[in-house]
């Protein structure tokens, strides 16, 4: 133990929640070094003396740990012993340290201690003032993508891992009545009240251990060490069902509704990868009927010369690192003020036997408990003094001291320096608002407090302890308690026996408003003044933002991206407004606030993808008799969620091979399709004929009980989107084919003009799409197969085309419809779906005989266009009506009620002359396929840019036909029979096309109708 | 043809639609082979998961007036439940709240064309009786960890205070959907569509592999 | 992320249930024939986009299935009502009024 402590320069022999018994090792850019159970690796680093964690995103200068929590700018890490795990963008301040972590700097190119960037930070330091991206790289435009990479490099933004992440990340839907955000004094008091009273509690800490100020004070509860207190609470708690406790748990985002993602870590505190079938990271999505932010407040560092020096810090992180981590950062500190809380870290680091240099206090008389305590142990005040600059170049190693005015914005006297390596600053406290403004509040600046309160939201949330400006442990304690009691009257619960612990009074002087020390230069010849550490923003940036015109607070920050990124503005954003608004001379809520946005801090992909990911990405949907295809073979084609055969190659055979042999043998012999995806809909009641005569263009009141018919469904504006088959089953009762893509689309179409247009008609319409498994055989011989497997009479006398018949095939019930998308004798047979495969079996079974070929969709679109037949979506685009198809044989202007596209299509542009109309095109070169999606011309030797004529929809190579067929838009095209349209094509070519029926097979039905 | 087809006075067309004889129905988790997997796979953990397959499922679709509720009560056996989101399970029937005019009805799956044919006889008035039963099957999902499982996949919140024993939600289950019923309180019935079977199996035992998943035969 | 009362569940659910429909209270002509290309153009396309209170169509599409009318302040973003189709708001627009 002594060995591993030896090691760590600045650990202290006692104290801290660490166990000093737990040895841990871990490498730091590609450096091994020790640390101890219940460190974080920022503790752990500074534990081992490590000042430089980064260098700075313009000026490339070294960064040292600032903050212990989540506002830490500067140590961002990558984290990950392997490709896969690597994680950007950690925090050190908020990773807990394990056995074997790996992290390395995220800035700093080629590396942090040595940067061969420096240079740009030391020379000049003018050559990145605020707008530079915008001013230098914007010109040439062409060279941005150059610019971009060398930024990004240099800035060092982290990287995402090349290889799949091997660990589990999830999500989980949570409910409660409150979710308490921050688990310090004021969120453990509001727990603890909620949770006696019967409500479901979520409480959740961005911290491994529950107990967030309380961890690093040296305050009594109880007469004990607050951390006693803590655990008390928190094992009263655990001991309840409907409370969820969530360490290590990012509440990062606050949403309509009381709707907040919370991101928790389940296994970053053990280890790289997670221990086997754990998940690393949930995602918990939670619907509170009551939120209480308990987020406290961030200490705000005071904005001098060189203060982003390593060994600059923020008063109250030293203390968290003394008290919690057992770590003092230094040896000789200078601990700067305007106010009395900070002092505590004077006391802390005295009482950790280091050397306390001075306390330089910017006003005048301060006193108060914590002041006399010092004065007690004979550290010496500075009073109207500030800290004007440090001095060091990898370390600060003295600093310059001088007296200042009352109000802190001149000096008054003369320059003393001072030996020193830690500067601790607190220009008082900010409230972390940051949640309260994703509602889409309006921070309030409270004079009092010298920051920003939550504003008011239209959200089911109330605040307690710091955020509301309550610093003092009695009054947060208070406000946790009231909080709870608030939630509790809302949500109709009682309030609970529950007595507040005692806590120390303590009296607390006067702070003063100070945010920006003078320098004996101005502004912009001084020494930089840091006030956004992770974007490099300065004192000298601001003021010239606001000198060259930037007025609103929200342009100064865009100008000089102060809040920007993974920031958002943590330590930097009121120093920021302090200075714009001195510069604009007005007052601080004059000049206003940005405003917050989620997420809070960097939120994982793995995290956000949840299971959402590999084979679980998005639904696969699968027909009965998938696996039958799969055994075959079979390609696979995406339509909508569906997994469809595409085709069925054989052997060595290429996909146009097997398209040709699948082509061929459904029309010579007999082909089956499996058409199960086919959206199906059920309609019933007595005004269903009604209804599908309003939602169709074609007309329905004479199709007979046993017929089907083909229909077009057009929207308002007259424009086709989708088709099919629907049949009468009874006189009230309709089955409905839709597109398989569009299918869920139909159903709501029908059921919204059901429900808000048409109410009174009685009609109910159910989907049985997964109820049927359909399988369509087609060819001249698939009425010989249907015969092999019924006994009823399927010949042409006793079943027509566009005939339904209901049957039994291969032993199954079945309902069997002839139609055809082929143009061939075809036969559609429905079986209810856990019957299909064994159909499907039978059919091949007999259709041996017959070379029964399954085909796919390829040669269903091949086979479908040698007939012209359309497809919905592919021939349609939404903006071509049934005239432009040449389909007004399926559209009924005679019907008594203006069917749904009726008026649409007869609008004066849907009228109009030389619309794009659908035809075939022939290519005078049969061996030809044009491109579809190619544009037409009429004139190829016409100077581009040509007028375009319309694009191909369809094109395929046929081989019945032994040559390329085509359909397509052409502008008049339906009165243009015989005239030639031009495709010229990227790669030089033009093709020559005639325009042409798009029927090019058997354009009499002679072989469906048989 | 031996095809039974009624074509009763509400013009509407009733067909069996089972097989007779050897010819075995397969469910949508056929290829599973769930049955190998709960003779031979883990027979401890935190989730238990069953295939109620091959049962008759059927849609019932009316706004039934008096009477008819009490005819409806008389052709299934069991009342109707009219609240939103309450179901009725009795041994050989059970029935639960869609939509204010639309139930799901469940029934052993020889028993679905009896119901249909019991409806197309007595029934009269609007309404539809749809058999979805090869569109649809059900899992049964219960144990000690299903509840957080469940949660992983549906937004509704499953507390016992908000959704006790009896309470029937159709939901959004991972990127599918489903009719979610308690059975008891740790027991739930899913009824899902049969195209979306596989993902949601599949959705199941990712969701259950850190509680250790069961399947029962 | 909305949390929305479905007035035929009577509970609430939340948003990734429903679907919005667009602008409710936007009724068919009843004589489509006898609209002026001008007229049938703002049935078809023209929707009012305030800030502040609009009735809005939705869908329970992964619940019941039944469409319903929200009224909702698209600058806060609350739901102020939610009623049935065939229903009048309760809640309108200080100018509507």
């Amino acid at each position: 133990m002594t060995q591993e402590l030896s090691k760590q320069s600045n650990r202290l022999q006692d104290g801290g929640r660490i166990d000093r018994s737990k040895p841990l090792t871990f490498t730091y850019n590609g450096k091994q070094y020790k640390g101890f159970e219940g460190d974080t690796l920022a503790s752990a680093l500074l534990a081992n003396g490590v000042d430089i964690v980064g260098r700075s995103f313009k000026y490339s200068r070294p960064r040292g740990i600032v903050a212990a929590g989540a506002e830490e700018p500067n140590a961002i890490m990558q984290i990950g012993s392997t490709e896969a795990t690597q994680i950007p963008n950690v925090r050190a301040t908020q990773q807990s340290l394990y056995n074997g972590l790996v992290a390395s700097t995220t800035n700093g190119w080629p590396n942090v201690d040595n940067d061969l960037m420096s240079w740009v930070g030391k020379v000049g330091g003018k050559m990145m003032p605020p707008g530079f991206y915008y001013k230098t790289f914007m010109y040439p435009k062409s060279m941005w993508e150059t610019y971009e990479s060398y930024i990004r490099k240099a800035a060092g933004l982290g990287r995402a891992p090349k290889e799949n992440d091997p660990d589990i990340y999830d999500k989980m839907n949570q409910h409660c009545d409150v979710l308490i955000v921050g688990a310090g004094p004021a969120g453990l008091m509001a727990a603890l009240t909620a949770a006696r009273a019967g409500a479901r509690v979520i409480i959740a800490d961005e911290q491994n251990e529950f107990g967030g100020s309380l961890l690093s004070t040296t305050e009594a509860l109880n007469g004990k060490p607050a951390a006693e207190w803590v655990a008390e609470v928190v094992e009263e708690l655990s001991g309840f069902d409907d409370v969820l406790m969530l360490p290590n748990s990012q509440v990062n985002g606050y949403h309509d509704h009381n709707f907040l993602t919370i991101q928790q870590h389940c296994t970053d505190q053990f280890a790289d990868r997670a221990p086997n079938g754990q998940i690393a990271q949930r995602l918990h999505r939670v619907r509170a009927k009551w939120v209480i932010l308990a987020t406290g407040a961030h200490e705000r560092p005071l904005v001098y010369g060189n203060n982003d020096l390593p060994g600059c810090m923020v008063a109250n992180a030293v203390s968290t690192y003394i008290n919690r981590y057992g770590v003092a950062p230094g040896k000789d500190l200078v601990l700067m003020t305007s106010n009395d809380n900070a002092y505590r870290t004077a006391l802390d680091w005295h009482d950790a036997g280091r050397n306390v240099v001075a306390i330089v206090d910017s006003r005048k008389n301060p006193q108060g408990t914590f002041v006399e305590a010092a004065r007690e142990r004979g550290i010496s005040i500075l009073v109207s003094s500030g800290v004007i600059e440090a001095h060091g170049s990898k370390r600060v190693t003295d600093v310059s001291i001088a007296p200042l005015n009352e109000v802190g914005d001149a000096i008054v006297g003369s320059v003393v320096k001072m030996a020193a390596d830690t500067v601790a600053t607190s220009g008082g406290w900010s409230p972390v608002i940051h949640l309260s403004c994703h509602t889409g509040a309006r921070p309030v600046w409270n004079d009092d407090i010298v920051g920003f309160t939550p504003g008011v939201t239209v959200q089911k949330q109330l605040t307690a302890g710091a955020i509301n400006g309550a610093f003092s442990t009695v009054q947060v304690l208070d406000e946790g308690l009231s909080a709870a009691c608030d939630a509790l009257a809302h949500l109709g619960l009682s309030k609970p026996d529950v007595v507040l612990p005692e806590a120390d009074v303590i009296e607390e002087g006067k702070a003063m408003a100070l945010f920006h020390i003078p320098h004996t230069k101005p502004t912009s010849k001084a020494p930089k003044q840091f006030v956004d550490y992770q974007n490099d923003v300065t004192a000298a940036g601001i003021e010239l933002a606001c000198r060259e015109g930037f007025e609103s607070i929200e342009h100064v920050k865009r100008y000089t991206a102060m809040g920007f990124g993974t920031d958002q503005g943590k330590l930097g954003n009121i120093n920021g407004m302090a200075i714009a608004a001195k510069m604009l001379k007005q007052t601080i809520p004059e000049t206003g606030t940005t405003i917050f946005r989620p997420n809070y801090t960097p939120v994982t992909f793995g995290a956000i993808a949840g299971r959402d990911c590999g084979e679980l990405f998005d639904p696969k949907r699968y027909t009965a008799m998938h696996a039958w295809h799969v055994e075959r073979g079979a390609k696979f084609e995406d339509v909508g969620q569906w997994k469809r055969a595409w085709y069925y190659p054989q052997g060595n055979e290429t996909m146009q091979e097997a398209l040709d042999r699948e082509c061929l043998a459904t029309r010579n012999s007999v082909g089956i399709l499996d058409a199960s995806t086919l959206g199906k809909i059920d309609i019933q009641g007595k005004d269903a004929r009604e209804f599908l005569g309003r939602v169709y263009s074609n007309a329905w009141a004479k199709l007979a009980v046993g017929k089907c018919r083909y229909g077009l469904m057009c929207g308002e504006d007259g424009m086709v989107f989708d088709d099919g088959v629907t049949s009468c089953l009874a006189e009230n009762h309709f089955l409905m084919t839709t597109t398989s893509g569009g299918a869920a689309r139909v159903l709501s179409w029908l059921e919204i003009y059901h429900q808000t247009e048409w109410p009174e008609l009685e009609v109910y319409f159910n989907s049985v799409t997964d109820h049927w498994s359909t399988m369509t055989i087609s060819g001249p011989n698939s009425r010989k197969l249907l015969e092999k497997l019924t006994d009823y009479d399927v010949s042409k006398d006793n079943m027509a085309f566009m005939d339904w018949k209901p049957m039994t095939v291969a032993g199954v019930p079945a309902r069997v419809f002839r139609i055809s998308f082929t143009g061939e004798l075809s036969f559609e047979i429905n079986v209810q779906a856990n019957y299909g495969l064994h159909v499907w079996k039978e059919l091949f079974e007999k259709g041996a005989e017959f070379d029964l070929t399954p085909y796919g969709t390829e040669t269903m679109h091949i086979l479908r266009a040698e007939k012209g037949f359309i497809i919905a979506g592919q021939d349609t685009d939404g903006s071509v009506h049934p005239f432009d198809l040449g389909m007004s044989w399926a559209v009924s202007m005679q019907k008594p009620f203006s069917f749904i596209g009726k008026r649409g299509m007869q609008r004066e542009d849907c009228v109009r002359e030389n619309r794009k109309q659908l035809v075939g095109l022939k290519t005078l070169d049969p061996k030809a396929v044009l491109p579809e999606g190619a544009q037409g011309v009429l004139d190829p030797k016409a100077p581009i840019p040509m007028p375009m004529v319309g694009h191909v929809t369809s094109s395929y190579w046929s081989a019945n036909l032994n040559r390329s067929v085509a359909m397509g838009f052409v502008k008049g095209g339906l009165d243009k029979m015989g005239e030639k349209v031009y495709y010229p094509l990227a790669d030089g070519r033009v093709i020559e096309a005639e325009i042409c029926s798009p029927v090019f097979l058997d354009p009499k039905g002679e072989r469906q109708n048989v | 043809m031996s095809d039974v087809t009624v074509e009763a006075m509400e013009g509407k067309v009733v067909t069996n639609q089972l097989p007779t004889g050897a010819i075995v129905g397969e469910s949508p988790l056929h290829h599973s082979d769930l049955a190998s997997i709960a003779e031979k796979g883990p027979q401890q953990g935190g989730v238990h998961f069953h295939e109620r397959k091959l049962k008759g499922l059927l849609t019932l679709r009316c706004t039934p007036s008096v009477e008819q509720l009490s005819l409806i009560e008389s052709l299934l056996g069991v009342a109707l439940p009219m609240q939103p989101l309450t179901s009725v399970t009795a041994d050989a029937i059970s029935v639960r709240w869609m939509s204010p005019d639309e139930w799901l009805i469940i029934v052993d799956g020889e028993q679905a064309f009896e119901l249909e044919t019991r409806f197309q006889e007595k029934f009269s008035g609007h309404y539809a009786l749809v058999n979805i039963s090869g569109g649809t099957t059900i899992f049964e999902v219960s144990g000690s960890h299903v509840v957080d499982m469940l949660k992983k996949s549906t937004p509704v919140d499953l507390h016992a205070s908000e959704f006790p024993v009896g309470k029937v939600v159709s939901t959004v289950f991972a990127k599918s959907g489903a009719t979610i019923c308690r059975l008891a309180d740790e027991k739930f019935e899913l009824v899902v569509r049969r195209s979306f079977a596989d993902y949601l199996w599949l959705w199941i035992q990712d969701a259950s592999r850190e509680y250790g998943l069961v399947v029962k035969a | 992320m909305f949390h929305i009362y479905c007035p035929h569940c009577c509970e609430y659910r939340e948003e990734e249930e429903f679907h919005a429909s667009g602008q409710a209270h936007i009724p068919r002509p009843l004589d489509p024939d006898a609209c002026t290309d001008k007229e049938w153009g703002e049935f078809m396309y023209f929707r009012a986009n305030p800030r502040g209170i609009h009735h809005e169509l939705w869908v329970h599409g992964a619940g019941c299935r039944k469409y319903f009318n929200i009224t909702r302040n698209t600058h806060t973003y609350e739901i102020l009502e939610v009623y049935k189709v065939g229903e009048k708001p309760s809640v309108v627009a200080n100018e509507a009024k």
